[in-house]
């Protein structure tokens, strides 16, 4: 027997040369207010916005197994707390947005041992009833223009910088740095040990519960964490949007079909999926978005047939062809090579 | 020779990423009860499902009646005229006793086999016609399993592992049933762990060994310590 | 005595919500899908009911006899030619592709029919109440909750006391053993569809003669479906009835408290039975 041991990787050339390609997109990104107009800076705020969504979304969906329709819950939670702590408490946007984050945590606490009573689809949907229940409370809320909303006051948006030009880089780096973090927390959760735990439930449920992995303790951390994540998005959103309505707020097509659109084509249960899948969904609307509806419904139409078809998305189809793997999640197994 | 009733030629199947049968051929004629003996993982339910349509191969390696049914879904093949009794009975739960035989009847085919003649062939049935199926005990359980296939009026019946769990005294009562159920010229395939009781019963065997034939023979005159060899895969 | 009037209302509202959740408890039971495009579906037959009493002067109750065998159609259509390839071990494909069918509908109405709110008319119906006492309800809020009654009634005979119903019960307890007795599931599965569907044409017509409809209020509908579901517990069909009687009733109550209240006062009424009875008040099986 030839005993040279098998190596065992996680890194890949690809992925070393993917990290290093992402740390400079992500300087020229920093950069983007010395190269780039504001048209084009409000576009990249709000792609970083719903690439963070996606990226949540798609750790709950395609990690966890906790498909939610319900996310805009959380979303419309973060505005909301932004709108009121930065009005009634006076707070500087920045502490209102972790202050969103915490608050949101604390929430779905009780919402999760609530929702996670239902299994499977039905949960998706007890998590959509839980989203109007807040819309509908946030509608009862007078100090915050009840149903019609209310907009943030000049004070507020002047206390966040001075001058608009200074606010506007302010908020495209929050939105950048919001992104950075998602993805990198997602990221180093995956490869942590409950990360490592969550594959094994995406796997095969039995089989992880026998090999004594909490599943349940897992799974409600994950929908906790994320809960604040989406919070603190929804909270920048609406700091960029300066105004908030239940309606805007709760958007279930907003905030949580047009996530799962991007999920599903750029390829579920992959870190890459969400970014591709953002990239298309942002090029498609900047062509398409005129069509008003009828983009909508093609939108609908491809998520269908990505869905049938080839339902690990774009990213599958990629990884299928070149064999690659941006981000080092799983390991490689190389057979030994031979030596001269 | 006239041609069998059904035969697979080349037969291969696979159970999940196991492949489970290899190059399988054999036969049976109309009329007759073939038993299929073999140790566990041998390949023989695996047999069954390819037969049964529960699992699906190519047109050409399953043959009935001269026509390729191996690539046929499992309804179809019901419809040609083949039922099969699977391991562990499989009744239905929401369904009583009575719903799950004349359930067995959906394929519309005539015959003797209708309530009534299920009934004589198992009287206990008729007093739990109205309770739950799977309330019943397993040996009653496994009337209704035999009845249910019998209410399709078969050409060919297959009968997996129908003494499985069960105490001797209704293992005794079903298999004395049996030649009552193939007098009137139904085939039967006998999937049973019991060499001796299959080969009581049947008049040819086949004997598989990892997803092989490994003996065949007349059930009557065949040699016990050749099926042991053929069996253990024991080599002289 | 308002209370009592807010009861009554509740009551017959809850005949319509569990209309709404017929269809979906159905398809549930036999398959295990849960379709999320299923308010859209009945908005979408509520607009094919106005359609047919424009096209063909017909009344909006008579449209039923088009609505109901096309909605059938289209379940089957659906059904067949969709989401037979979804069903599996794997959630997702089902969950997701209901979800795009939901949004491909919900802007389909849009195009077709603007977001301008409509409603059909029923003429001397709309009005028409019958008076106990000091009491009033409305003809057409009873005949609603009559034919919930009898649409439940005929579902519940069709389950237990027909050939269809034994293959649905049948597929539903194992697919595999089903199709050996000659059942082909994906044509079992596409009736299914179809019935939903046509129940789903009832609730459609019944909902745009009661209330104005535009093509958004899909989701709303289908939540309250989905309650009267899980308040009444899964695959019992007098429990759906009964669930959907306790939210329209929490509904009126919360109305008459503060008008603000009905929606919201319906949805902490199901939240509470999730918090206290997790498998519904009359459960039959498990999710």
């Amino acid at each position: 027997m030839n005993n040279t041991p098998l190596q065992v990787s996680r890194g890949s050339r690809a992925s070393v040369t993917a990290m290093f390609i992402g740390l400079i997109i992500l300087a020229i990104l920093i950069a983007a207010p010395w190269w780039a107009g504001r048209a084009d800076m409000r576009l990249m705020g709000e792609l970083f916005l719903y690439l963070s969504l996606a990226s949540l979304w798609n750790l709950m969906a395609g990690y966890a197994g906790l498909v939610s329709v319900g996310q805009q819950a959380y979303v419309g939670f973060g505005g909301y707390v932004l709108f009121a702590l930065t009005i009634f408490a006076g707070v500087h946007p920045a502490v209102a947005l972790l202050g969103a984050g915490v608050l949101a945590a604390l929430v779905a606490i009780p919402v999760a041992t609530l929702v996670f009573r239902l299994r499977g689809a039905y949960f998706a949907i007890g998590t959509w009833v839980v989203a109007e229940v807040f819309r509908l409370s946030f509608a009862q809320v007078s100090s915050l223009g009840g149903g019609s909303g209310t907009s943030l006051p000049t004070s507020v948006i002047k206390s966040m910088a001075s001058g608009r030009q200074a606010r506007e880089w302010m908020s495209y780096w929050m939105a950048l740095a919001l992104a950075v973090v998602v993805i990198t927390s997602v990221f180093f959760f995956l490869r942590s040990r409950k990360g490592l735990a969550l594959s094994a439930i995406r796997d095969n449920e039995l089989a992880a519960a026998s090999l004594g992995i909490n599943i349940w303790r897992t799974k409600f951390l994950v929908y906790v964490v994320t809960a604040a994540l989406t919070a603190m998005v929804g909270a920048l959103i609406f700091l960029q949007k300066l105004r908030i309505s239940p309606d805007a707020a709760f958007s279930v097509n907003d905030w949580t079909a047009f996530v799962i659109f991007i999920v599903v084509i750029g390829g579920i249960g992959s870190l890459e999926g969400p970014i591709i899948g953002t990239l298309v969904f942002f090029a498609l609307r900047e062509t398409l978005a005129d069509l008003g509806t009828v983009y909508l419904i093609a939108l609908g139409s491809v998520a269908i047939v990505v869905m049938l078809k080839a339902p690990q998305g774009l990213w599958g189809i990629i990884r299928a062809r070149w064999d690659l793997q941006l981000f080092p999640l799983g390991y490689r197994v190389h057979p030994p090579s031979v030596k001269k | 020779m006239p041609e069998p009733l059904l035969s697979t030629s080349q037969l291969c199947a696979w159970y999940g990423d196991f492949q489970a049968l290899f190059d399988l051929d054999l036969m049976i004629n109309e009329g007759e009860i073939v038993a299929i003996i073999g140790a566990n993982g041998a390949g023989k339910t695996t047999l069954m499902h390819s037969i049964a349509g529960l699992s699906i191969n190519k047109p050409h390696q399953v043959i009935y009646r001269g026509r390729q049914i191996g690539a046929l879904r499992a309804d179809q093949v019901a419809f040609e005229g083949i039922a099969l009794v699977p391991e562990g009975r499989q009744l239905f739960a929401s369904l009583t006793v009575e719903e799950n035989l004349v359930i067995g009847a959906q394929t519309g085919r005539k015959g003797d086999w209708q309530l009534p003649t299920v009934y004589q062939l198992f009287p206990i049935l008729q007093e739990r016609r109205t309770t739950p199926a799977t309330e019943l005990s397993g040996g009653q359980q496994q009337m209704v399993a035999i009845g249910r296939a019998l209410m399709a009026n078969p050409d060919l019946i297959l009968l997996d592992e129908i003494s499985l769990g069960l105490a001797p005294v209704i293992i005794k009562t079903i298999y004395a049933a049996l030649p009552g159920i193939v007098e009137g010229g139904m085939s039967a395939m006998i999937v049973e762990q019991d060499i001796s009781k299959a080969l009581a019963v049947s008049s040819r065997f086949y004997c598989l060994q990892e997803g092989r034939v490994a003996l065949e023979g007349q059930s009557q005159t065949v040699q016990r310590d050749a099926i042991s060899r053929a069996y253990f895969g024991v080599q002289k | 005595m308002i209370w009592i009037n807010a009861l009554l209302q509740g009551i017959l509202l809850g005949g319509l919500y569990a209309l709404f959740a017929a269809g979906l408890s159905l398809i549930f039971g036999v398959m295990r899908l849960v379709n999320i495009a299923h308010g859209d579906l009945i908005v979408l037959a509520a607009y094919l009911g106005l359609s047919t009493t424009i096209v063909l002067g017909l009344h909006p109750l008579l449209a039923m006899i088009i609505v109901i065998p096309l909605m059938a159609l289209l379940g089957y259509i659906l059904q067949r030619g969709i989401l037979n390839q979804t069903l599996g071990d794997d959630l997702l494909p089902p969950l997701l592709v209901t979800f795009g069918l939901s949004v491909i509908i919900q802007n389909a109405l849009l195009e077709g029919y603007s977001a301008d709110p409509q409603k059909m008319n029923v003429g001397a119906l709309e009005t028409a109440s019958l008076s106990l006492g000091s009491l009033s309800l409305g003809v057409l809020p009873l005949l609603t909750f009559a034919i919930a009654v009898a649409v439940i009634g005929s579902l519940h005979w069709m389950f237990y006391h027909t050939a269809l119903g034994r293959a649905f019960r049948a597929v539903s307890d194992n697919q595999d053993i089903a199709q050996l007795m000659g059942l082909n599931k994906r044509h079992v599965f596409g009736i299914a569809m179809a019935l939903s569907l046509a129940i789903t044409g009832i609730a459609g017509i019944l909902l745009g003669v009661r209330t104005n409809f535009d093509p958004s209020i899909g989701g709303a509908r289908l939540i309250f479906g989905f309650e009267a579901v899980i308040i009444g517990g899964l695959g019992n069909l007098w429990g759906t009835l009964a669930g959907g009687v306790i939210l329209g009733v929490a509904q009126t109550i919360g109305a008459q408290i503060n008008p603000g209240w009905q929606l919201l006062a319906g949805h902490l009424a199901f939240l509470i039975v999730l918090a206290v009875r997790p498998r519904g008040l009359f459960p039959r099986m498990t999710g």
